[in-house]
């Protein structure tokens, strides 16, 4: 018999019962909650009369619509304001943990969790979030789910899930200098497309995907959604156990010797069996830079944007040309061509401080481009600001002509006051280029941290190996 | 949860291949916290001509007489006919909870991303996957025939074109269940509470790091 997948071991220590049909009880051992997608399911949970099985099990904090400038007063916009209070409200009333937004170490979900050493290893961890693949990074089985589900987790503790196909997705080699995660991922999605992944779990490995740190695994696991994957994960190695050594609720004493040994065996058997393998050559990988509305619309930064006409599937080049028509590019040109009205540097994909770090390498003694009209830096978390502003990266931004702000997802999603206007370009590090995902008419390219901040100071995309 | 059974509805074609949640729902209208009302801001920037706003009376808003679902032929429609990967992007429940305000029951696609699939079913609308040929078949016939309806029945898992043809479709027998019966997955899982409460003292004595911590 072959051995078993990563995927597997997770799956199989969380059934709490196989049901007939083919679908399981699956025990839920952290639930992150946020704003936006809990509202409706503790109004659920009370029209019902139920209460939450278990409290201890659950962690909120409010990051999709809180402003990411001074927050002394209340949040102006007036349906934002509700949004976060009603969070605040359910959670003491049911008597959870919530990090709200005065606290130090408030932040975006996916960046909270792991800091804060609320995910684990070997858990199996859900949140009303797509992204919530980030955590898989550590070893732990981690997707999204919709407001229903959340609802049922928090009265149930479980979810009823299908086990999912699994895919192993293998970069090997090394990556070259200025080549980041964020590249990786976006090569990976140019690759095997946004629905490559629909109906199964990705497990990354790979000599690249070791070489990573933690927060480059995070950046991975994090846009296997935008791959089609609810679930991205990584075999635990010694980089996973230290980075929770010492964190506020990482196992201590006998129970860390005992969870590290458990931590220890997640990986997928040598003899484990995938539905499917996808290689890449991280040696091959380039800069990436998206061109059009869907994460796989992606080019190196020396690549000519593709032409629709030479796209075999007419549904694709249909696609194509809309996303052409929105983004007011022509095939043929290269990303050098295209000036961005702003910059934005954060989101759970790329706002942790290594991120902060690689940006700050590229900004350090230069200017923002008079090109650019806003340039602006938005830390994941509050504790990874004030790291930051102990490495005076915040000065290196500030002089450079970035704004530092207070963290949150911030013009990721634009739901606060961060935002594109119609028709601007912005050189984003966040993970969706969605027609109007940052703003009505905003235009949206994804890179990694470093090409953002070099497009922010050359005033146009570059290559980012062109500026070190 | 209303019983799905069967019905016969109009179908308006979307002739989109990746119609993200973002399309479906723009985010500024996820900062409503009720599940109801999401109907008239369904597709908010294709079907309006200026950005629309949360709390908006939307009555008075420029149409934007191009997208499909404005041209009275497909008025009332209840049956979405779409291209693949529909429902991509973030996991909102209020792509669904738009839909189904707006009067939509059933979405048929070649294919569906799955935290979408999934939500449809917790909220009485049914997603369903055809083969790619019948799809664009269907789509010729709806834009042949002005009022073109299809009945769907969930029982024997058919779709019924005008003709009298049938089109067989699969669906997951849980789901089905739940659907035929209206039935709330909570109430259902917690008759297996002795379980859970079995599953969760193991867990306890094998992991109890993952015990009372958060508090
Ligand atoms: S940063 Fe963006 S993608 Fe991440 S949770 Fe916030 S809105 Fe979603």
């Amino acid at each position: 018999m072959a051995g078993k997948t990563l995927y597997d071991k997770l799956w199989d220590d969380h059934v709490v019962k196989q049901r007939e049909d083919g679908t399981a009880l699956i025990y839920i051992d952290r639930q992150l909650l946020h704003e936006v997608t809990s509202p409706q399911a503790f109004e659920g949970l009370r029209l019902a009369g139920r209460k939450p099985w278990r409290i201890d099990a659950n962690i909120a904090t409010p990051d999709h619509n809180v402003p990411t400038t001074d927050r002394s007063g209340p949040i102006a916009d007036e349906v934002s304001r509700i949004q976060v209070q009603t969070l605040d409200d359910n959670c003491d009333e049911f008597g959870i943990l919530e990090f709200k937004m005065q606290d130090h170490r408030q932040g975006i979900v996916h960046v909270v969790g792991p800091e804060q050493g609320a995910t684990l290893p070997g858990m199996t961890i859900v949140c009303g979030d797509s992204h919530t693949a980030t955590h898989g990074a550590f070893g732990a089985l981690a997707h999204g789910i919709g407001t229903s589900e959340v609802e049922h987790v928090l009265a149930t503790q479980c979810l009823i899930q299908k086990k999912m196909k699994s895919m192993l997705v293998r970069v090997d080699g090394e990556l070259g200098p200025g080549v980041t995660a964020k590249d990786v991922v976006l090569a990976i999605i140019a690759k095997i497309g946004t629905a490559g992944g629909t109906g199964y779990a990705i497990e990354f490995g790979g000599s690249v995907i070791r070489g990573l740190s933690m927060e480059g695994r995070m950046t991975v696991c994090n846009m296997a959604i935008e791959a089609g994957a609810r679930a991205g994960m990584i075999a635990v190695d010694e980089k996973t156990i230290a980075y929770f050594e010492g964190r506020p609720y990482s196992p201590q004493g006998d129970d860390w010797e005992k969870a590290v040994a458990y931590w220890q065996t997640l990986q997928s058997d040598d003899d484990a069996e995938f539905d499917a393998v996808v290689v890449l050559d991280g040696s091959q990988i380039k800069p990436q830079v998206s061109w059009g509305t869907s994460p796989e619309m992606v080019v190196a930064i020396d690549e000519a944007l593709p032409d629709p006409d030479r796209e075999s599937d007419p549904v694709k080049a249909e696609g194509m040309r809309r996303a052409y028509e929105y983004m007011g590019l022509k095939p043929g040109i290269t990303m050098s061509d295209v000036v961005p009205d702003r910059v934005f540097i954060g989101s759970c994909t790329n706002s942790r401080i290594e991120d902060l770090r690689a940006a700050a390498a590229i900004a350090r003694g230069r200017k923002v481009s008079p090109k650019v009209k806003q340039a602006m830096v938005v830390p994941g978390s509050g504790l990874v600001k004030s790291q930051a502003e102990k490495e005076g990266l915040d000065k290196i931004f500030v002089e450079a002509g970035f704004e530092w702000r207070e963290p949150g997802c911030s013009m990721c999603l634009a739901m606060n006051a961060d935002r594109l206007g119609d028709g601007e370009h912005c050189a984003s590090t966040s993970n969706r280029n969605f027609e109007g995902r940052q703003g009505y008419g905003g235009r949206t390219h994804l890179v990694s941290p470093a090409m953002a901040a070099a497009a922010a100071i050359a005033g146009h995309f570059i290559d980012v190996r062109d500026m070190a | 949860m209303e019983k799905f059974t069967q019905f016969e509805g109009i179908v308006a074609p979307l002739d989109r291949a990746n119609v993200d949640t973002d399309l479906i729902i723009p985010k500024q209208f996820l900062k409503s916290i009720k599940r109801t009302g999401f109907g008239p801001n369904l597709f908010d920037e294709l079907r309006y001509l200026d950005e629309g706003q949360p709390g908006q009376d939307c009555s008075h808003r420029p149409i934007n007489p191009d997208f499909v679902l404005n041209r009275p032929r497909y008025k009332g429609a209840s049956v979405l006919l779409a291209r693949r990967n529909f429902g991509c992007g973030s996991s909102r429940e209020h792509a669904p909870w738009a839909l189904t305000d707006f009067g939509f029951r059933a979405v048929l696609a070649p294919s569906f991303a799955d935290i979408f699939f999934n939500n449809s079913f917790k909220n009485g609308l049914l997603p369903i996957v055809l083969d790619e040929k019948i799809i664009d078949e269907l789509f010729q016939q709806v834009a042949a025939n002005e009022g073109y309806s299809l009945t769907i029945d969930l029982e024997t898992q058919h779709i019924i074109k005008p003709d009298g043809s049938r089109i067989e479709f699969d669906v997951d027998p849980f789901r089905k269940h739940c659907l035929l019966e209206g039935l709330d997955d909570i109430g259902i899982t917690l008759q297996d509470a002795e379980l859970i409460k079995a599953y969760e003292a193991r867990r306890k004595a094998n992991s109890p790091w993952l015990f009372d911590v958060i508090k």
